[in-house]
């Protein structure tokens, strides 16, 4: 009974709450996605936003593959065949990762170079997050080549193929796009206004190496 | 368009003139032109929609007897496995999203085009070469294992037919997601300025939660995919069972896209339908909000309720509970719709003609379909029924019934906008007629066939089945002759009709503040919101007649200016 003074309370103030909170709903959903501004800044922030809508849509192709992975791995009885050890993390394939990972450093300050208009420097940290890009295709090349399992051998040697495949080609698409941005560098004063491409090959790099880690974790550590 | 030019009202009408006539090699080729791109989706898709109704008659054609005696039996999972590809994939999803969903979108929302015009074209050159790669299957025999295409049928049934499958189906899927990308950035940036997000029509609600939706589910499919295709031709085992797989993960994956798909072809027609009643009903929308957020919930708890086609695959017993309560959740949010749409159209002053005669339909049709849906979400229900005719009952109401009924709701009542001119209503009339008797006559003895153990997907049955499905081919072909007047009636109209004015119904969202057919980005001027996209019959009671929108206009720029 003693608590009846604050119920009454509670329900004298509900439907303001309620009403404000109708209120209020628009608005927050305006800030959180803001109409854009400006033509030209206007047409920079969709094409971001576009990316990362399309980004995020691709993370669940990987995430539909992690989950199949995870489901066969923990439901298959023996995982590996008879004489397969299995991807190993082994140096080569650290030093491949940390090569990969810290090219997203690189391409990072390559973005930044730009926008301060240090054209020079763009070109060179841009050049070498490719190179990076291609070293850790080679890499995996080798990597495939050297393994004791194919394709075919069971589950295990399915999925490694598929994901760590389909996480290359996304690799190797980058650096195509790095390629075509480099080029496009070179024509005079492509990037004076703004420099979306840049941006998102940028943006989608980060997306790539946010997939290797996870990649990394769940077929080499686990 | 500069501004300038537009303040002359004759050159209004000249620009109005010209378009009518326009220039009709631009839809053979790619433009970036949304209303171009919408009109080339829905007159695509409807051209597929022909070819899988054809091969929908073959198939009622081959049980109209029990015997299996028309075609062979692998002709026949052919045709009923492409016939639900080419329906689902080439018509519902493509002309729902693609076609309404780019013509209206920027009209709606005062827009001079979408965000990304270039990639909305690409969008849509996917879908005749996956049409035409599709049917070209036939050739080498077509995937014949159903559209849910489960392993292991679909590894030992025809490799080159299902390869054939699997390439069209992600080519549409990547389509289907890349007009997502464009919708979504489109409505959340490029509305009108002082056009908030509950000052959009309905439809610009629904598209958003299907793309939404499209972007979440649909690169599962995707995956499962892509998984399928190496099962089937590198020789891996994902989900073959005598390697080791597991065919129930595929199962999982591919629902997890194909329960979302049946939101994503019924949800653009619930906004479509949401805008159709109010106009002819004269009266404003019962509960905007209310059917704004139920598009939003059903998109969220379609995404949780896949494995309630998955009750007989060995689902434990407490998924089953959890997958069958959540299905019977989204007859929440699809009830509040009904009843908003029925609280809409009560006493109002309804113009019965063809686009209101089918938006009724639709509630009415989807209804059955979603009563019978809430019976098939019960799990021992579904495992009595379960790969029945019960369920093709079922699933034909919701999406024939729901969403073709919706498509022709919204063809004829956007006709006069998108060609200029107006539709032969009588004619109208007789196609809404010859299709609801044919709908019905085919499909509602499947309920009984159903219930009675009548299995689905197979070319010969007991013949004490014979009445009934003599009565469903009968109404089968009724359907496909419905399909004559309606081409007709379109074709002739659009080259012969009678000119439409900007507004025929007296409509009030911003697609009718502008001539029609719409010039090349759109509008003349920048349009005003001067009122809510549902605000009828509101203070009309002293003015002694309804104004046209025209005067209102009028009014309205003088008080701003």
């Amino acid at each position: 009974m003693s608590s009846s003074p604050n119920t009454r309370i509670h329900v004298d103030e509900s439907p303001i709450d309620l009403e404000r909170l109708r209120q209020k709903l628009p608005d927050w959903l305006k800030r959180f996605l803001p109409s854009g501004g400006g033509s030209h800044e206007d047409h920079h922030g969709k094409g971001m936003f576009g990316v990362t809508i399309f980004l995020l849509s691709e993370s669940i192709v990987f995430l539909s593959f992690f989950f199949s992975y995870i489901v066969l791995r923990l439901t298959t009885p023996k995982w590996l065949p008879p004489g397969v050890s299995g991807p190993i993390p082994s140096t080569f394939v650290v030093i491949n990762t940390i090569i990969l990972l810290s090219s997203s450093v690189v391409i990072q300050l390559a973005e930044r170079a730009l926008s301060r208009h240090h054209l020079n420097k763009f070109r060179l940290l841009w050049l070498m997050t490719a190179l990076m890009g291609t070293y850790f295709l080679i890499g995996q090349g080798i990597e495939w080549k050297n393994l004791d399992f194919g394709l075919r051998t069971g589950l295990v040697g399915a999925t490694f193929y598929i994901l760590t495949g389909f996480h290359g080609l996304h690799v190797f698409s980058g650096v195509i796009l790095q390629v075509i941005m480099l080029v496009r560098s070179l024509l005079p004063n492509n990037y004076n206004n703004g420099h979306f491409g840049v941006s998102a090959t940028t943006l989608f790099w980060h997306f790539v190496d946010v997939i290797w880690v996870i990649l990394f974790s769940l077929l080499y550590i686990w | 368009m500069t501004q300038l030019q537009v303040t002359d009202s004759a050159n209004l009408g000249n620009t109005a003139e010209t378009n009518t006539g326009g220039d009709w090699r631009k839809y053979f080729g790619f433009s970036t032109d949304h209303k171009v791109i919408g009109i080339q989706y829905l007159v695509t898709t409807f051209v597929f929609y022909l070819i899988g109704g054809a091969l929908a008659a073959a198939v009622r054609t081959e049980l109209a007897t029990p015997d299996s005696d028309f075609v062979s039996r692998e002709l026949y999972n052919s045709f009923f496995t492409i016939h639900a590809t080419i329906m689902i994939f080439l018509w519902i999803v493509p002309a729902g999203t693609g076609g309404f969903g780019n013509y209206l979108i920027p009209l709606m929302i005062g827009a001079k085009d979408m965000a990304f015009p270039k990639l909305n074209a690409v969008a849509f050159w996917m879908i005749p070469p996956g049409g035409i790669l599709l049917l070209s299957s036939f050739f080498v025999g077509a995937a014949g294992s159903g559209w849910t295409s489960y392993p292991p049928l679909s590894l030992i049934n025809g490799q080159a037919g299902e390869f054939i499958w699997i390439l069209s189906v992600l080519l549409l899927g990547t389509s289907s997601i890349l007009g997502a990308v464009n919708f979504l950035v489109t409505l959340l940036k490029m509305r009108l300025p002082g056009m908030g997000l509950h000052q959009m029509p309905l439809f610009c609600w629904a598209m958003l939660s299907v793309s939404a939706l499209v972007l979440v589910s649909t690169p599962v499919l995707a995956g499962a995919l892509i998984l399928l295709s190496f099962d089937l031709v590198a020789g891996t085992a994902f989900f073959n069972p005598t390697g080791g797989g597991d065919p129930v993960v595929y199962q999982h994956m591919f629902w997890f896209y194909s329960h979302p798909a049946v939101y994503i072809m019924i949800l653009p027609m619930f906004g479509m339908i949401s805008d159709i009643l109010p106009v002819h009903a004269r009266k404003p929308i019962f509960g905007y909000r209310a059917i704004a957020y139920s598009s939003l919930a059903i998109s969220f708890l379609g995404l949780i309720v896949w494995a309630h086609h998955m009750f007989t695959s060995g689902t434990p017993a407490w998924l089953r509970m959890f997958f069958m309560i959540a299905t019977m959740v989204i007859a929440i949010p699809t009830g509040i719709k009904v009843f908003s749409w029925l609280a809409t159209i009560w006493g109002g002053k309804l113009d019965l003609n063809s686009a209101m005669l089918f938006g009724m339909g639709f509630v009415s049709m989807f209804v059955i379909g979603g009563l019978s849906g809430i019976m098939l979400a019960s799990v021992p229900v579904d495992i009595h029924v379960h790969d029945t005719y019960f369920v093709v009952a079922h699933l034909h109401y919701v999406l024939f019934g729901g969403s073709v009924f919706g498509l022709y709701a919204g063809l004829y009542h956007w006709f006069p906008k998108m060609t200029g001119r107006m539709v032969n209503e009588t004619w109208g009339r007789i196609h809404f007629a010859l299709t609801l008797i044919g709908f019905n006559l085919c499909f509602l003895p499947m309920h009984k066939l159903g219930l009675e153990g009548m299995p689905r997907r197979v070319a010969e049955y007991d013949p004490k089945f014979a009445g009934l499905n003599l009565m469903a081919t009968v109404g089968a072909y009724i359907l496909a002759v419905s399909t004559i007047p309606f081409v007709i009636n379109a074709v002739w109209s659009w080259m012969y009709g009678p000119k439409a004015s900007a507004n025929p119904w007296k409509a009030l969202t911003l697609e009718w503040m502008t001539s029609s057919p719409p010039p090349v980005e759109n509008f003349h001027e920048e349009p005003i919101l001067w009122t809510g996209p549902y605000d009828y019959g509101i203070d009309f009671e002293e003015e002694g007649e309804e104004k046209s929108v025209e005067e209102l206009l009028a009014e309205v720029k003088v008080d701003v200016g």
